[in-house]
């Protein structure tokens, strides 16, 4: 039986979609609407949701997540993973705290955050590629050991006093409700869509995701291109670090703790195939907002952060599982 | 001779020895038979979870809501004794063990029916379970005095010497090594991780299997869920936050390969031992207990880096001569 079901017969159409039939059909129009259809849900629901100033508090939910979710979008797409991202913002933060100590101001503690972010990447992206081994064990080894270390150098403490023109990364406004955070998702946003789309890095990206061998077989150098990509979402957790450091106004080892699952969930969401080889940008950003209007919808309500999280792990599972359940139930007739 | 010598258990067997070793230099008193039977029981709950995980990865899974469901059929097994102080100790095992094996079929149905990777299924379930715990319990405390003494005394009760704990971990750890090593169902696990493909044609249904795993996976963890809450004598709802990964790491370290279809029960247990080992002696030595979890995410990525270089070793040219006439 089950040897029959992978025997499919194709069916070529007569006539292939136009672009604009394309477009209505696809996974991020469809993500679109519920973005709408949330936000015109949530502003019956709550009294204070249609408000410039609560709007943009809203947006501090997913910006840090999304900075890390561009990035973990590519590596899913070349067919890796990285679940140590949260931790990796736990020892950066660590690591600005500490440099904060020394006595270094703003920039020297920025680029501490960023550095240690890059070579929490390397770390991760070496074992995968040098050792050949399977990124979901080798980043849930590091998940342990980032946050391990942070843990090692606080222990129950916390660093505070962070000097206060650091709070501009992520308490600073650039223009009117325009937070710096979101200027920051904006930027990174294009950035990234231009890398995945529009240049020879991208294309290798899907290359690497749909077919490793055959990509090493066209001339791309599959280790360097996942290499690449880890250290990429390294570095924006570091960055992340830097905007949620200077966010909370403090460093604790639990810091960002279970981070890592709204991350994947927010790519998930976004239309990137968790076995790799498929996704864009633009359904990531539009996840993005679905998640953050979700997530301050239900606050508005009351409800407890715990019960969010069930709401996002049913999210992460429904994506995925309701077109499997209709292509199966279609599949069936 | 030579390769018992050389498995991955006499490895194991050899780096615990050397370990307790090193800690008796320090503080002598760790390596008395009574403290390593301590050591053995404080280890159980992280034996009985890192069979039940071992029999997944065998199968190319992996179950990250094991902790979650821990904690959420404990705390109803808690709320129950609550409700109903009388109810049987057997009552309350049973139920146990039928809640994990629910919320092992959810996971396990997820996988087979619809084809989502573990990963994505466990983690949305360990959120899930988690915020269930919550929902139920509206984030109170269900303390040791709300608890009836027969619930709380069972796991702690000493047996020929030992606790219940101990000789439940003991019972587990037996049913498993034969159930693995001398029933269709167990040889399936093995056949279905280590190559799919073959499996089908051999009539083994991958998905049921994987469904299977999913099962006493769910079943063992519901088990230690009872067994935690009753011999802590407390249920909220963080208990065993984060116990996966050590789950995960004992396996690692065991070397179960993640790859699937490598693994056997004596390394499972030998590397949650060694987790334990590890995790007892460092208030003894002095060390603060913040270094146990780096200690064990290093201990994840050396296991990994030094399975994979004993796994290459592993192929073989079986058509060699083929090869050559061409």
């Amino acid at each position: 039986m089950t040897m029959v079901d992978h025997i499919k017969t194709r069916v070529i159409p007569d006539r292939l979609t136009t672009p604009a039939e394309r477009i209505l059909k696809s996974w991020e129009a469809l993500l679109l609407l519920v973005a709408i259809g949330i936000f015109i849900l949530n502003s019956f629901a709550s009294p204070y949701f249609l408000n410039a100033w609560n709007l943009s508090d809203a947006t501090f939910n997913f910006t840090e997540k999304a900075m890390i979710a561009f990035a973990m979008a590519l590596l899913i797409i070349a067919g890796e993973i990285d679940l140590s991202v949260a931790s990796i913002i736990a020892l950066a933060s660590t690591v600005m705290g500490l440099v904060m100590q020394a006595g270094f101001g703003t920039p020297v503690i920025v680029l501490a955050g960023l550095v240690t972010g890059l070579m929490c990447g390397v770390f991760n992206g070496v074992l995968v590629t040098r050792f050949n081994l399977p990124s979901i064990v080798v980043t849930i080894g590091t998940m342990s050991l980032f946050r391990g270390l942070s843990y090692i150098v606080l222990g129950d403490g916390a660093f505070r006093g962070y000097p206060s023109d650091f709070a501009w990364f992520g308490q600073g406004y650039a223009f009117w409700v325009i937070s710096v955070e979101m200027v920051i998702f904006a930027l990174l946003a294009v950035i990234y869509g231009v890398i995945l789309h529009k240049t020879n890095f991208g294309r290798a990206v899907y290359a690497v995701g749909n077919n490793a061998t055959a990509a090493m077989f066209s001339g791309i150098r599959v280790g360097r291109v996942k290499l690449t990509l880890f250290m990429l979402t390294g570095l924006m957790s570091g960055l992340a670090a830097v905007c949620l450091t200077s966010r909370l106004g403090s460093t604790r080892p639990s810091i960002a703790s279970g981070m890592e699952l709204e991350v994947v969930t927010m790519v998930v969401l976004g239309g990137v195939n968790i076995l790799g080889g498929s996704g864009t940008i633009p359904g990531v950003v539009i996840a993005a907002f679905v998640m953050g209007l979700v997530t301050f919808g239900l606050g508005l309500l009351n409800v407890p952060g715990i019960v969010m999280s069930i709401f996002i792990g049913a999210l992460l599972i429904g994506v995925i599982a309701l077109p499997r359940l209709f292509a199966k139930l279609k599949g069936g007739k | 001779m030579n390769a018992l010598l050389k498995s991955r258990e006499s490895i194991l067997v050899g780096a615990i020895l050397a370990l307790l070793a090193l800690i008796a230099t320090r503080f002598a008193g760790f390596v008395a038979p009574a403290n390593l039977a301590a050591v053995f029981n404080d280890t159980s709950p992280l034996i009985i979870l890192a069979l039940g995980q071992m029999v997944v990865i065998l199968t190319r899974c992996i179950d990250l809501s094991v902790a979650a469901n821990l904690a959420l059929t404990g705390m109803m097994c808690a709320m129950l004794n609550v409700v109903y102080p009388d109810l049987p100790i057997i009552v309350i095992l049973l139920l146990a063990l039928a809640l994990g094996a629910i919320m092992g079929a959810v996971n396990g149905l997820l996988v087979w029916k619809l084809d989502i990777p573990p990963i994505v299924v466990t983690l949305g379930t360990m959120t899930i379970y988690r915020g269930i715990i919550f929902l139920i319990s509206h984030g109170k405390w269900v303390n040791a005095h709300e608890m009836s003494p027969a619930f709380t005394a069972f796991p702690r009760a000493a047996l020929l010497g030992l606790p219940v704990l101990s000789w439940v971990a003991m019972a587990v750890i037996i049913v498993m090594a034969v159930v693995m090593a001398r029933t269709t169902l167990g040889r399936s696990f093995y056949a279905v991780g280590g190559n799919p493909h073959a499996a089908v044609y051999t009539g083994i249904n991958v998905g049921k299997a994987q469904f299977r795993a999913f099962v006493i996976s769910g079943t063992l963890a519901g088990l230690a869920g009872y067994l935690w809450v009753a011999r802590y004598a407390v249920a909220y709802v963080d208990i065993a936050g984060g116990f996966e990964l050590d789950v995960v790491a004992a396996c690692v370290i065991g070397g179960i390969s993640i790859a699937g279809g490598i693994g056997t029960v004596g390394g499972a247990v030998l590397g949650a031992l060694f987790l334990g080992v590890i995790k007892n002696a460092l208030p003894v030595v002095d060390i603060s207990p913040f270094w146990q979890l780096a200690i064990s995410g290093a201990a994840i990525i050396i296991a990994v880096v030094f399975n994979a270089r004993a796994d290459r070793t592993k192929g073989r040219v079986i058509l060699k001569s083929a090869e050559h006439a061409q």
